[in-house]
């Protein structure tokens, strides 16, 4: 039996290394994220907008170096255990670009793998790059020279949330509610710090965390929040969480505006629809309504006509496809890392999206404008979930963050 | 559903302790473990047989419960997750706080933390079996998982706790830095630890576990207390389950809430079972086939999910001693010298099993690509072959090879019916 | 005092559709012994089913036509894999509901992809019954609890004044018995395994559009309708609303109330340590009830079998 079962496994394993001989000559890049299980939605909903970004902004120009940016997909199963496996994977067909961004998490465990790997084996050094994990230890004690973070990250949102919010005299009373982990705390912790600096007369008048992906019905918390007299809520809440807290809260009558991280996209808009108009709103870079250029509009559109089920819900990939181009062309090699890492930092890049994104050296953490984004029907030229309603932008900080401090403490490889 | 494995076990019992034909299995284990790294020589072959070996230790662990102490646990996962967390504190005791601990010896200390915490928990949930005991394991396996999200300290939330295994003190040239060193590790435990297991069973408390969980009344008017026979059988279950939580801090170097939940809890019944639960070699079956299917079948195909959850469902029905049992089955033609008879219908049957397996794949993987797939990426590739899968054609021909398959099948099995009766037939000798 | 009102009524919402599993699940189980892991998944397949349907006919016929849908796939599911199993034992059939779980989940997303649906209540019920101190309560909850209210009052009465009740009550307590008296067993046990799924899907229909109809549905409720029902004492009805209600409201409250660790250890008179970022207790200074509501039903169930092995109102363990 055992020699049945070791046969099983030499043919199987032998499937999984075969592949690796057919290193054309395209530079691939490995998409680790979830595709099957809970998340999977947004994790295809990524690799749908990984593939369209490479095929529109590298390969039909030409490609880089003369060859051609190639996706490969990886299932994680949003489990850091998988991911560890898949990287491995990845690593052993010769993939030297790793692009995550579904929980911070698994981001955590894969820049840590990472490290250690490239410490091991400077012979194949990879580079980490995050487009969506957004906890901000990612970019301060937990950084290093192989992960760069194209999002902003969860306290550089809130610092632009801050800033619209303080400005706006109405808002008085402020709820603020999300899961309990890493990224809720940290969303609940800089909305205190920040609020208590730019207007100490708001009053937080909840500061709640609850289980993640655990909650059945939201209604008590809902309860709980019109009580309160909350002029407006915080929440980092995605998924079903989102979708739970956002019906809940409206169903009881709540009418002012709900400030979210993750509110659209992925059946969410379509879900909140009508009843979330003028109330929801969210806070994130990229612009698509109205559309910042003809450029942006004619992408957006190519999108929808090859991926009619899908939205551009993050349109950070757009430029993290195009940067590391950039990259690779300056570095003038696809295989050393450092090069390209230290072409990376420091970059300067005029995006799709009307804004510019500054790869900020000393922590490898993307500055670019970040909105405040409305959820609503009117004016919208690229909608969400094909329902009608997407995200208009309502106002926007400039290279929000842009002198924020890090607590980074980057060992360059020289 | 065990008879079979242990009668066998019998046999063996009566010839004796250390014969050749008892010993054989192992010394071929001993081969096996160390030659696969010189057939597979890549990282990720190492890491997946890492992976598998971890989860071999944890299925077989997890056997000691419900094949033979007859206890259905639901989470089981929290002894090998919490010693694992033990070992990565540990591990991180050696980095900053100087302790002098060889990474080899660490697995034991993650046993010694699981068998801790499996002694207070079985201490109040072993006092009975069946449902009662299934649902504390339930209710346990929930409250430790959510507690590893709110008690930062020790779990270090959704992010886990992490570490570094090179930091320790060089063991004998060794700083585990290179998978293949970390393979060996493994290796070595999963061989010491398999061989524990299963001594273990063939002792006088592995025999009584088979008897309180054959009949608990009975053992007991034999005047052993059914009680402390499960808390000692859970207590070693704890410990083997801590062993693997230990190699899974080496291998990976994070342990997170995934390595307690109620999904790895299940997932871990459905391997033994898949593996089959009456046989000390099922578990091992089931680690290793579904290793293969989660990590290898998943860059293959997006719908792997569902294929593994129609291979328990079909398991279950139609293999219920799992798939070890389906090699059992052929023991007995085999001790009769009549394995011949079944040659021929299985070789005619082999094709259109084949077939049928494949194209019924193919029929599910053409509608999912239709649902599902991109405009204008009609095309799309199965087995080698590309075709649009929006065309009527493929489907057509895929269901028509379906059907046709299963139709020479059903027509091929009353003569493996009949050679099967035949094969079966007659006394085996001693 | 008001928001107390409020949160009663919420925790009856709660409760009441909690129920509604339950009671079909805790026939099955008291029935056939078997632990029906995919009962939640059935509720889910009610929940799709009824947004399919109401994609093309509204709402209503959805609520007729998706139970009844749920009801014959679990009859034939019954029919035709657990009967069949069954003759292996308990724990067999048990693994091959939670296959059956797992595979439901996967033929969902087969058909329906990952996202959530847009699934809503009827126009009809979309307004608000009443406030409560600017809390407004949805009609469509008060539908819910009138329809939860029926289904246990028309199962109340067949169970305990029809023929068909009798049977299934003296099946209940003594399966054999009742096989040997003549009365076709497996016939009653298709026919209760069919209504209970049903009920989960009727459950799934109304849910749907109110707590969200997406692929982690069953997930999210799976494990708590055991918990359920181990608690209410298996075979008991009135055990299973019981406890329906008591988890309804005990996660309601405490999601409400934010009473604090914190709080706590200081009215029992123990020190706050100034520095808390190094304390191996700082998690549980800052633990608030909130935090905790959801796992509250599990530490309740181990304390009952610890106590009580056969739940609060059952009459026999296991």
């Amino acid at each position: 039996m055992k020699k049945l079962t070791g046969l099983l496994l030499g043919v199987a394993i032998a499937g999984l290394t075969a592949t690796s001989s057919f290193a054309a000559d395209t530079i691939k890049i490995a998409f680790i994220d979830p595709l099957s299980g809970p998340f999977a939605s947004t994790g295809k909903q990524g690799l749908s907008q990984y593939k369209f970004a490479a095929d529109e902004l590298v390969n039909k120009k030409g490609g880089v170096l003369g060859k051609e940016f190639e996706i490969v997909a990886f299932d994680n199963k949003i489990s850091p255990k998988e991911s560890l496996i898949q990287l491995q994977v990845a690593i052993d067909q010769g993939i030297r670009f790793i692009a995550q961004g579904n929980s911070s998490g698994v981001a955590n465990a894969l820049t840590d793998a990472i490290k250690k790997h490239n410490k091991r084996n400077p012979d194949n050094r990879v580079l980490f790059l995050n487009y969506s994990a957004v906890d901000p230890a990612l970019t301060n004690d937990k950084c290093n020279f192989w992960h760069f973070r194209f999002d902003a990250n969860a306290d550089i949102k809130m610092d632009a949330l801050t800033d619209i919010i303080a400005a706006n005299e109405d808002v008085k009373k402020v709820y603020l509610i999300g899961q309990d982990y890493s990224f809720g705390k940290a969303v609940a912790a800089a909305a205190v710090k920040m609020l208590g600096e730019k207007r100490p007369d708001i009053e937080i008048v909840g500061n709640e965390l609850h289980p993640i992906g655990k909650v059945k019905d939201f209604t008590p918390y809902a309860r709980k929040i019109m009580s309160s007299g909350a002029d407006a809520m915080i929440t980092g809440n995605w998924g079903a969480d989102m979708v739970g807290l956002g019906k809940s809260v409206i169903a009881a009558g709540y009418e002012n505006p709900i400030y979210t991280y993750y509110a659209a996209a992925d059946g969410i808009t379509k879900t909140l629809g009508e009843d979330g108009k003028g109330k929801v709103k969210l806070v994130g870079e990229g612009q698509l309504n109205p559309p910042p250029n003809d450029r942006a509009d004619a992408y957006a559109k190519a999108f929808k006509a090859k991926y009619p089920d899908t939205d551009i819900g993050q349109p950070r990939i757009a430029n993290v496809i195009e940067m590391l181009a950039k990259a690779i062309d300056q570095a003038g090699s696809d295989t050393d890392m450092v090069a390209i890492g230290k072409a990376l930092e420091g970059m300067e890049h005029e995006s799709l999206w009307g804004t510019t994104v500054y790869m900020r050296p000393q922590d490898h953490q993307a500055i670019q404008n970040v909105h405040i984004l409305s959820h609503t029907n009117d004016g919208v030229a690229h909608d969400y979930d094909n329902s009608g309603y997407g995200l208009l932008v309502e106002s926007t900080v400039e290279m929000a963050s842009a002198d924020a401090p890090t607590t980074c403490k980057m060992d360059r490889p020289e | 559903m065990s008879a079979l494995g242990d009668a066998e076990a019998a046999r063996r019992g009566k010839t004796g302790g250390l014969s050749l034909s008892a010993a054989a299995p192992w010394l071929i284990a001993i081969v096996l473990l160390a030659g696969l790294p010189f057939v597979f020589t890549g990282g990720a072959a190492l890491t997946v047989m890492n992976q598998m070996a971890i989860t071999i230790i944890f299925a077989l662990a997890y056997n000691m419960l419900l094949g033979q102490g007859g206890m259905l646990s639901f989470g089981h996962a929290v002894y090998m997750g919490l010693g694992g967390f033990f070992c990565v504190h540990l591990m991180n005791m050696v980095e900053y706080d100087g302790l002098l601990l060889p990474l080899p010896l660490l697995p034991l200390f993650g046993g010694l933390f699981g068998l801790l915490f499996a002694f207070i928990i079985g201490s109040f949930s072993t006092r009975r079996a069946g449902t009662v005991f299934a649902m504390i394991s339930l209710g346990v396996g929930e409250l430790i998982a959510s507690l590893s999200i709110i008690v930062v300290a020790f779990f270090g939330g959704e992010e886990g706790v992490s570490g570094d295994r090179t930091m320790g003190p060089v063991v004998a040239g060794f700083d585990f830095a290179s998978q293949k060193e970390v393979y060996y590790l493994t290796a070595a435990w999963l061989f010491v630890s398999a061989l524990a297991m299963f001594l273990y069973s063939r002792t006088p408390v592995g025999r009584i576990a088979n008897a309180v969980r054959d009949n608990e009344e009975r053992a007991e008017f034999l005047g052993y207390s059914q009680r402390y026979v499960r808390w000692i059988s859970f207590c070693a279950s704890g410990f083997f389950a801590g062993i693997a939580g230990g190699l899974f801090a080496i291998n990976f170097e994070i342990l997170t809430e995934e390595n307690l939940n109620l999904a790895t809890s299940g997932s871990i019944l459905l391997i033994t079972f898949l593996g089959g639960v009456g046989f000390f070699l099922g578990p091992v079956i089931g680690a290793v086939v579904f290793t293969l299917l989660q990590t290898v079948l998943s860059l293959y195909t997006e719908i792997w999910a569902l294929y593994v959850g129609l291979l328990f469902v079909l398991t279950v029905m139609f293999f219920p001693s799992g798939l070890a049992g389906v090699f059992a089955i052929h023991v007995r033609p085999w001790q009769l010298g009549k394995i011949g008879l079944l040659a021929s219908p299985y070789l005619k049957m082999f094709v259109p099993a084949l077939l049928f397996v494949f194209s019924a794949a193919a029929v599910l993987e053409i509608l999912f690509h239709a649902r599902h797939a991109a405009i204008g990426e009609e095309q799309m590739s199965l087995f080698g072959l590309t075709f649009n899968s929006h065309g009527v054609w493929p489907l057509t021909i895929a269901i028509i090879i379906c059907v046709a398959s299963y139709l020479i099948l059903k027509r091929l099995a009353p003569s493996l019916k009949e050679a099967w009766d035949e094969a079966n037939h007659g006394e085996v000798g001693r | 005092m008001s928001l107390l009102a409020v949160n009663l009524l919420d925790g009856l919402v709660t409760g009441l559709l909690l129920f509604m599993l339950c009671s079909g699940l805790t026939l099955i189980f008291s029935m056939m012994g078997v632990l029906n892991f995919a009962h939640a998944s059935f509720y889910m397949l009610g929940a799709y089913f009824a947004y399919q349907i109401s994609t093309y006919v509204g709402f209503w016929p959805g609520l007729i036509i998706a139970p009844l849908a749920v009801g014959l796939a679990g009859a034939a599911i019954e029919r035709y894999g657990l009967r069949r199993v069954h003759q292996y034992g308990h724990v067999p059939e048990l693994i091959f509901t939670f296959g059956l779980a797992l595979l439901i989940e996967e033929l969902v997303q087969f058909f329906w992809g990952k996202s959530h649906m847009a699934y809503y209540e009827p126009e009809i019920l979309n307004f608000t019954a009443f406030s409560i101190a600017g809390n407004s309560f949805p009609a469509y909850k008060v539908f819910m609890i009138f329809v939860a209210i029926g289904i246990f009052l028309v199962l109340l009465y067949i169970l305990t004044r029809t023929r068909i009740g009798l049977i299934i009550q003296a099946a209940l307590s003594y399966p054999n018995t009742v096989q040997n008296l003549g009365h076709n067993v497996p016939l009653v046990f298709m026919g209760v395994f069919g209504v209970g799924t049903a009920m989960a899907g009727l459950a799934g229909v109304i849910a749907g559009p109110v707590l969200g109809t997406f692929p982690g549905m069953a997930v999210l409720l799976g494990s708590i309708v055991f918990v359920t029902i181990v608690i209410g004492g298996l075979g008991s009805l009135w055990g299973a609303l019981i406890a329906s209600l008591l988890i309804g409201w005990m996660q309601t409250f405490a999601a409400s109330y934010n009473v604090t660790m914190t709080d706590i250890l200081l009215a029992i008179g123990i020190d706050k340590p100034v520095d808390l970022s190094d304390n191996p207790l700082r998690d549980l200074w800052t633990l608030t009830l909130p935090q905790i509501g959801p796992i509250l039903p599990y530490l309740l169930m181990v304390l009952v079998l610890v106590i009580r092995p056969r739940g609060l109102l059952g009459k026999r363990e296991t």
